[in-house]
């Protein structure tokens, strides 16, 4: 499989080829050192929101534009293509991350020796000790750190800011000049004497203004860069579109798109802007881009402007710079829960109208045939499916995700709008803006700040009630010592330590969780996410100071299999049927069923599991989502969140696994856990639809989003037949309230010589969990884990 | 009654008639077809076969009506949106206590599963009267015309299938007749003209035609079970079935290469 030429035309093969093969993922010092630059002459002197106004405005003024030859949309997070911005206020890099960055072997970032140059006397002495990082870690207490080493649960507000953001169709309705006027009218109108808070909002409204300011001087900085570079062109071709990148330019993003290539460069301009002035978690994603950009397409349709050719090919392109950006570079912990370049900005196509009817157009076709043409990793597409969905769409959309690369994901439109109503949302904002972003999590498009705190290891909290407490990866007391499991006398026993434990994990959890949001709160106001986000303008309020319309705080549960399979052999096999001691099952996990063999085929072969669509297993599963829902739902957090239960791992399952020894339900030490709501490997016997059946057994509405990932042979999925299977199988577990459901289309044996030859299988693309990877950029752990996936090969 | 034994239960079976299907494979079969790829399927009683993990598994287990309809229910919502429902396979069902395969029948059509019935033909007239009115139609497998042919691979003659094809077709009842084929013996165009001109004499209905190249799964089942694999086939060439298949096109069936 040698790496073909993907595009429509020559212009996008070349920038196509550019951004794949003639790029190199590298850190990018420019954003630091102007943000530096800021900081050292405003800090002090003014508020919070206006230093990062001002911050950014910097940056603008002054940070290199890149335009590459031929390009149709233009903007870069860094100072070309692939270069990734540091974010030091966030997390600043020692020189030991930066050579471990150019060095490791997958996800790296080169790092020359100016950068580090400039790292060592520029950056680290000026943000060592301010950077938010540093601080939270001086205040997060013992117990808390104590818990994060041993693998319990990750941070996701360490290294990168909150994020989850995701477009609604105001850019399209408004550019960054007419947004000023409706931050003057706020400013205006601020009433000091009786809204005690008035000055903060002064404040805050005043950094917005900033930032836009900045949005505008960045077009028109760009404006002028192309007229200027089109003087000096020879290539009379170019030297045209150069001035026709200018006009475009000179609309946007200070003004409303009047056209559909203005449309997708006001997203694109306002994607770099997002993404620049913090390192959000999960980027920044266009959202129902097919309906924001319908109208423009349809004008110029008609009125002759463009060819469907030409909107394709403004599609491609923005596919190009999607796939330009990686995510910023992450270390640590961070990088281990999240091992990839991936920015995870995704988009939703079909989705439903703000009156609730089908959104399906011609541009949602456009969409699945520009992510079938460009098979590019980012964006992340996805596809909502309502019972409103014409079978052609589905059909059409499963063509493209049975070759096999996982995408689009297939989510459930009707789902999304009942858990965003379960939430408290209304059912206009539901219709109009519910998405599911990043992985799959569920969202208000342009209204919410819904924002993954971090993953929660389920299966390792019992690991702590067996342990009595004690982690045996850190050789340290992290948990509760519940007494010893020996003594347990019944199963309720087993599963109230469990619960006992959950709560005080949850609790260490949740409290840093509330450390970190208010650090956010008062030193990380985000004002241009802030702009675009409803209601923080009237408000006046930061979007991460709970200033947006809906504010969720996500919990990830990862591992919910594991521990229902394992507590399914304790209460059968311990309890009921007297087939297992206590003892001996601990001593079986202790020695990883090395000598066990009969306890192991009785923990493997002889209990219940999730996954097949047996209630005795599945039931166990569902008390423990009640569980997690009754530990983590619903506590309220310094800005006003509500926090939410969600199923969805990323890479983090492979981590969880590693630091945790062999699990009763005989899943061996070290190795991965199932990802999202997935069975352990080789539990589910009973083929995909007994899968389905017992996810669906698990109340998904009450969650944020659960990820089921299924894995089929290219033969199970052939010819008619096969995408008549696929849809069915998808429209069932959407009837039962499936949330989502991806395929991996590819044999077993394809990926063991992608494996053992990685250069002749370079654009290899496989489903993860809730996002695609290039196969050859996962760890050896995470390649063999997707290999082990149970292979659905029925029939 | 005498309960019947069934050897596996198969959720998502897309190659057992049309959709998502659940497959209930009965155990016992009056033939011993020489390419029998599942000849745990043969005798009518339990017997044991070596499992994944290198144990003794006992193949065969009974199952009462109630557990069966239960478990067929539990896929119904797939089954109502694939045009699917339930195969019963074999083994031969068709031999198998014939009450009880009717009132299974039955009792899936009162809740609105549909059932298809997959069948060598070889098993009492008076069985298929009895599941005609019950099942949505039959994937028929038809050996040989030839019943000197058919003695010889299968072990016995064949006047039985042709006959209860003939009763399925004027009832009025599906078919989707399945040929299996094998290499150099009968995938030559002579043989399916045959084939052919006997279906138009006898005016047989056919909804379907499902050509099943021969395959090779089965032989280490033999060896699980104690048993020696005889099997020396081969499948046809992939282009020989595509001129069979335009050939039975032609004469006006709708044809389908696999199941």
């Amino acid at each position: 499989m040698k790496k073909m030429q993907r595009g429509s035309t020559e212009r996008i093969k070349r920038l196509r080829e550019i951004s794949d093969h003639l790029s190199v993922p590298c850190v990018s010092m420019e954003r630091a050192v102007l943000l530096t630059e800021a900081y050292k002459k405003y800090e002090g002197k003014v508020s919070a929101p206006l230093l990062r106004g001002l911050a950014f405005k910097h940056i603008m003024e002054n940070r290199i534009l890149y335009i590459e030859k031929g390009a149709l949309i233009i903007g870069e997070k860094g100072h070309k293509p692939w270069a990734a911005p540091t974010f030091p206020e966030l997390c600043c890099h020692s020189l030991e991350d930066f050579d471990n960055m150019n060095n490791r072997e997958k996800v790296f970032f080169k790092v020359t020796e100016e950068d580090k140059k400039i790292q060592e006397e520029v950056i680290i002495p000026y943000w060592k000790d301010r950077a938010l990082m540093t601080r939270m870690n001086a205040i997060l207490p013992q117990a808390w750190h104590k818990l994060f080493q041993a693998g319990l649960f990750t941070e996701f507000l360490m290294q990168r800011g909150p994020g989850h953001t995701v477009a609604d169709g105001k850019i399209y309705q408004k550019g960054y000049g007419e947004l000023i006027k409706d931050i003057e009218a706020a400013i205006e109108s601020l009433d000091y004497n009786n809204d005690l808070a008035a000055l903060n909002k002064r404040e805050e409204l005043e950094g917005m203004k900033l930032v836009c300011e900045g949005m505008i001087i960045f077009g028109e900085r760009y404006a002028a860069q192309a007229r200027a570079l089109a003087e000096t062109e020879t290539d009379p071709i170019w030297k045209k579109e150069l001035l026709e990148l200018a006009e475009v330019c000179d609309v946007v993003p200070k003004h409303a798109p009047e056209t559909f290539r203005q449309a997708v460069q006001m997203y694109w301009f306002t994607h770099i802007g997002v993404t620049i002035e913090m390192n959000n978690w999960d980027a920044y994603s266009p959202g129902k881009l097919d309906q924001h950009l319908e109208p423009f397409y349809n004008q110029d349709i008609e009125e002759g402007r463009i060819t469907r050719e030409d909107a394709r090919e403004i599609l491609e392109n923005l596919w190009i710079q999607f796939n330009n950006q990686p995510a910023p570079p992450k270390v640590g912990i961070t990088l281990k829960e999240s091992a990839t370049y991936t920015d995870f900005c995704n988009i939703n196509t079909g989705a439903l109208r703000p009156d609730g009817t089908c959104g399906v157009s011609d541009v949602s076709y456009l969409i699945l045939e520009v992510m079938d043409e460009m098979k590019l990793l980012q964006p992340s597409s996805n596809v909502q499916i309502s019972q409103k969905t014409p079978e052609n769409f589905l059909r059409e959309a499963i063509k493209v995700s049975r070759k096999g690369w996982g995408q689009p994901a297939f989510y459930n439109s009707e789902a999304i709008i009942q858990e965003l109503l379960y939430l408290g949302k209304s059912l206009d904002d539901a219709r109009e803006s519910g998405i599911a972003s990043g992985c799959v999590e569920t969202g208000t498009a342009g209204k919410e700040a819904y924002v993954l705190t971090g993953y929660l290891n389920i299966p390792k909290i019992f690991e702590l009630v067996l342990n009595r407490g004690f982690d045996s990866y850190t050789k340290t007391q992290v948990g509760l010592d519940l007494g010893d499991p020996r003594d347990f006398s019944t199963y309720g026993e087993v599963y109230d330590a469990f619960y006992q434990q959950l709560k005080y994990v949850v609790d260490v959890k949740v409290a840093g969780n509330n450390v970190i949001e208010r650090m956010y709160m008062d030193h990380m106001p985000v004002p241009l996410l802030s702009v675009i986000t409803d209601d923080c303008i009237k408000s006046g309020v930061d979007y991460n100071a709970g200033g947006a319309r809906y504010n969720t705080s996500y919990i990830q549960c990862v591992g919910i299999a594991t521990i229902a399979d394992s507590l399914a052999v304790i209460k059968k096999n311990v309890f009921e049927d007297g087939k297992l001691a206590m003892d001996q099952l601990l001593a079986a996990c202790k020695a990883n069923f090395e000598g066990y063999d009969e306890i192991y085929h009785i923990v493997h072969n002889e209990t219940p599991k999730y996954g097949n669509d047996d209630d005795y297993a599945d039931g166990i599963l569902k008390s423990v989502a009640d569980s997690l829902q009754s530990a983590i739902a619903g506590r309220k957090t310094p800005k006003g969140s509500k926090t939410v239960v969600e199923f969805l791992p990323t890479t983090c399952h492979v981590y969880f696994g590693q630091v945790m020894e062999a699990s009763p339900n005989g899943r061996y030490a070290g190795t991965p856990l199932p990802d999202g709501i997935s069975p352990e490997k080789g539990a589910d016997r009973n083929g995909p639809t007994a899968v389905i059946k017992s996810a669906s057994k698990l109340d998904q509405l009450k969650t944020g989003g659960a990820l089921l990932n299924q894995k089929f042979s290219p033969a199970v999925v052939a010819g008619e037949d096969g995408i008549t299977h696929m849809a069915a199988l998808i429209r069932s577990y959407f009837a039962l309230d499936g949330h989502h459901l991806q395929f991996n289309v590819i044999e077993r044996e394809t990926l063991l010589k992608a494996q053992q030859n990685p250069k002749e299988y370079e654009n290899l693309i496989v489903r993860v969990a809730g996002y695609s990877d290039y196969f050859n950029n996962l760890d050896r752990a995470l390649q063999d884990e997707i290999i082990n996936r149970t292979e659905q090969v029925f029939a | 009654m005498q309960t019947p034994y069934i050897f596996n239960i198969q959720k998502f079976s897309t190659h057992d008639g049309p959709g998502i299907r659940t497959t209930f494979f009965f155990k016992g079969c009056p033939l011993q077809c020489m390419w029998c790829h599942n000849p745990e399927s043969q005798k009518y009683e339990p017997e044991y076969m070596v499992a994944k993990d290198g144990k003794n598994e006992l193949v065969g287990k009974q199952y009462s009506i109630k557990e069966l309809v239960k478990k067929a229910q539990s896929d119904q919502i797939f089954f109502d949106r694939s045009g699917g429902g339930v195969t019963f396979s074999g083994g031969e069902v068709m031999t198998q206590e014939i009450s009880y395969v009717e009132e299974l029948a039955k009792q899936l059509k009162k809740i609105g599963i549909s059932v298809l019935i997959d069948t060598c033909g070889i098993a009492p007239e008076s069985n298929f009267k009895k599941l005609l009115p019950y099942v949505d139609g039959f994937l028929y497998d038809l050996k040989f015309l030839d019943s000197q042919q058919h003695c010889k691979f299968t072990g016995a003659q064949n006047q039985l299938a042709l006959k209860n094809l003939q009763l399925i077709s004027d009832s009025g009842g599906a078919i989707y007749l399945r040929l299996l084929l094998l290499k150099r013996i009968n995938d030559d165009v002579p043989a399916m003209t045959n084939i052919i001109s006997w279906l138009k004499d006898n005016h047989i209905k056919i909804k379907r035609v499902d050509l099943l190249p021969y395959h090779n799964f089965g032989r280490d089942k033999y060896t699980k079970l104690g048993r020696i694999c005889t099997q020396n086939f081969e499948a046809p060439e992939k282009e020989c079935l595509e001129d069979l298949k335009k050939l039975l096109e032609g004469a006006g069936y709708f044809v389908k290469i696999g199941g």
